[in-house]
């Protein structure tokens, strides 16, 4: 078995090893390991209105803004194709385009940030 | 003699049949390090106790020249057997023919020993090792996954239900296992997943290898979609055989009762939990140093380890440990480790099993993650599984339990039989330094010496809660303990509640929070 009971025993030299791996819960430090999932924890940020971000991994199909244009809350800026679908993503503000990543043929990830709006 | 020419006759068939896919294919399978469909049947089975149907059923599909293929068995074994004495019925595709792929008379003969596993009331091992549904089969193999899925969700409870993934386990396939109590894995032989690394990489774009995507070790550390991991078929044979042993055949019976083999002397069980909460141990040496034989059989172990589930023996009867791991983040309640427990408390109230509770945590898990991943909804399965389980509930609080840790880890509240804890218990809303700085908030921000006066408050309040005997005081706790009297009175408890029976209100089901 690739973990073994034992692994859990800590032995001193464990224990000044691990003298860092420690975790506050109400105002309380405890001498414990870390899970892998919990250090990898993403910090929150909150959400931008002005980022036009892929929802879905999936190919920039047509771009309908340009650098410099002004936009309405609600007007297409591009199309993304993914999972068989054409998704319209839509600004979420009124504002300038201030920056456009992705031309047509583009395939992206997820949470790629498409383009930038600015608002007025 | 005709007789003896017709016997002959069915020998040779037989032997063809034996074959499966053929000696071509026998060999990649070998190559892989895998056996045959019928040697692993055979290898979990006693020895000569394997009856196997159906070995000469045979496809009628006519389309894309599937009238022209032959299909020995058509590519799944099933039957009937004994593990340790016990009746079984086992199925297993055979990858040698046509990849193990699922077409129409392949899922009526896996639904033919499906009913009759639960007609017999006997438990059901699946053996999985199939490319998926058979194409040229079209829709009808599709009729048959769900000819499958609903017969286990059906047996669910009724039957202990076993899932073996030994090769590939893809697509709408990986639902049999889920649906079902235990799914056993094989380092580099399993692969389980609803689209696989090509389906990925065409529509996504991102690229992954297969064991990295659904991989044994993925399933057992990461996505909790499997509960025991072994690195070869051998391994994995012998973890069933364990299993087996400590489940009854089904839930109207009990689990077998044998011999009462007494705990490791070199378990020192009043040495093993460190007086400062703050500092870690494992609470398998605790539950080790209870159960019989020191054997307890770990469930889920690369999962969610914060939360420590598996069976043991008490008396020679069967129990399952739910025990919070002080070692690893501090043994709090998360989205996944209630989800372990809950899951697992549900397993052990179906199969009248009794639930044997270590309490040592420090609340649930803070965080922006947890709380949008549903910590709340997730943590709730536990109170749920508590709250609903009528076997047997035996509680003992080690060390920590705060705030809402204590409530659910088993608590009197949840109508827990018997309530046990240590001198060591700290049964409080929460830690002495939390509770401090909320309570004595003014007292402590308008001292010219705040660090001092915060120090002396976390004192007074230590002195005051952090302990047993508050608990204790309104009844919550049955009787405070010594570590060393805890196997006696676990034994004590379990025999008490022995013929415990609780009626429960009238309902179809519940509505847990799934």
């Amino acid at each position: 078995m690739a973990y073994h009971p034992s692994d859990y025993l800590m032995t001193s030299d464990d224990m000044e090893k691990r003298a860092n791996d420690r975790l506050n819960i109400d105002h309380t430090w405890y001498i414990t390991r870390i899970s892998q999932r919990h250090a990898a924890r993403k910090p929150y940020a909150p959400a931008d209105p002005g980022l036009i971000s892929s929802f879905i991994p999936g190919t920039v199909v047509e771009v309908m803004v340009s650098v410099g244009d002004t936009v309405n809350e609600g007007d297409d800026i591009l199309i993304l194709d993914a999972m068989k679908m054409k998704n319209r993503l839509k600004s979420h503000i009124a504002g300038k385009v201030t920056a456009v990543n992705v031309k047509p043929g583009d395939r992206v990830s997820k949470g790629a940030v498409l383009a930038v709006i600015e608002c007025c | 003699m005709a007789l003896e020419k017709k016997i002959r006759e069915l020998k040779e068939k037989r032997e063809k049949m034996l074959l499966g896919g053929g000696e071509e294919a026998i060999g990649k399978q070998k190559a892989m390090g895998k056996n045959t469909a019928r040697e692993r049947i055979l290898a979990i089975l006693d020895d000569g106790s394997f009856s196997e149907y159906d070995m000469f059923v045979e496809h009628d599909a006519r389309d894309f020249g599937m009238d022209k293929k032959h299909l020995p068995s058509d590519g799944v074994v099933i039957g009937t057997g004994t593990v340790s004495g016990n009746p079984v019925a086992i199925f297993a595709q055979d990858f040698t023919v046509a990849g193990g792929s699922l077409g129409l008379m392949h899922s009526r003969k896996i639904t033919k020993i499906m009913d009759h596993a639960l007609k017999m009331r006997i438990p059901l091992i699946g053996i999985n090792d199939s490319g998926g549904a058979r194409i040229q089969e079209g829709v009808n193999s599709l009729a048959g996954y769900g000819e499958i899925f609903f017969r286990n969700t059906i047996s669910s409870g009724v039957i202990p239900q076993i899932s073996v993934i030994l090769g590939p386990c893809a697509g709408g396939a990986v639902y049999s296992p889920a649906l079902t109590d235990f799914v056993f894995v094989v380092d580099n032989i399993s692969k389980m997943f609803i689209t696989g690394p090509e389906v990925i990489k065409t529509v996504l774009g991102e690229e992954i290898s297969m064991e990295a995507l659904g991989g044994a070790r993925v399933h057992c550390e990461t996505s909790g979609n499997a509960h025991f991991f072994s690195e070869s078929e051998d391994e994995c044979f012998s973890q069933i055989k364990k299993l087996i042993s400590f489940l009854p055949r089904n839930n109207e019976v009990r689990a077998e009762v044998v011999e009462t083999v007494p705990p490791d002397s070199s378990y020192d069980i009043d040495r093993i939990v460190p007086g400062d909460p703050t500092l870690p141990y494992d609470v398998r040496e605790v539950i080790r140093a209870v159960v019989d034989g020191s054997d307890f059989f770990e469930i889920q172990e690369m999962y969610a380890r914060n939360m420590v589930i598996g069976f043991g023996r008490l008396g020679g009867r069967t129990v399952g440990f739910v025990a919070n791991q002080p070692l690893e983040m501090a043994g709090v309640l998360d989205v996944d480790s209630s989800d372990k427990a809950a899951r697992f408390i549900r397993y052990c109230d179906a199969f009248s099993i009794p639930i044997i509770t270590f309490v040592d945590l420090p609340g649930y898990l803070p965080g922006i993650d947890q709380e949008h991943a549903g910590v709340i909804r997730h943590g709730a399965k536990v109170l749920y599984s508590y709250s609903e389980a009528t076997v047997p509930k035996l509680t003992v609080i080690l060390r920590k339990a705060y705030g809402g840790g204590y409530i659910a880890m088993g608590s009197r509240h949840l109508r827990a039989d018997f309530v046990f804890a240590w001198p060591t218990a700290e049964i409080a809303v929460m830690g002495p330094e939390g509770a401090a700085n909320i309570i004595f908030r003014k007292e402590i921000t308008s001292a010219s010496d705040p660090d001092e006066v915060r120090r002396q408050k976390v004192e007074e309040y230590k002195e005051k809660f952090a302990n047993p005997y508050v608990a204790a005081s309104r009844g919550y706790v049955d009787s405070v303990i010594e570590p060393s009297e805890t196997r006696r009175l676990l034994l004590h408890g379990l025999e008490v509640s022995s013929g415990k029976h609780v009626q429960m209100p009238f309902k179809k089901h519940g509505i847990p929070p799934f």
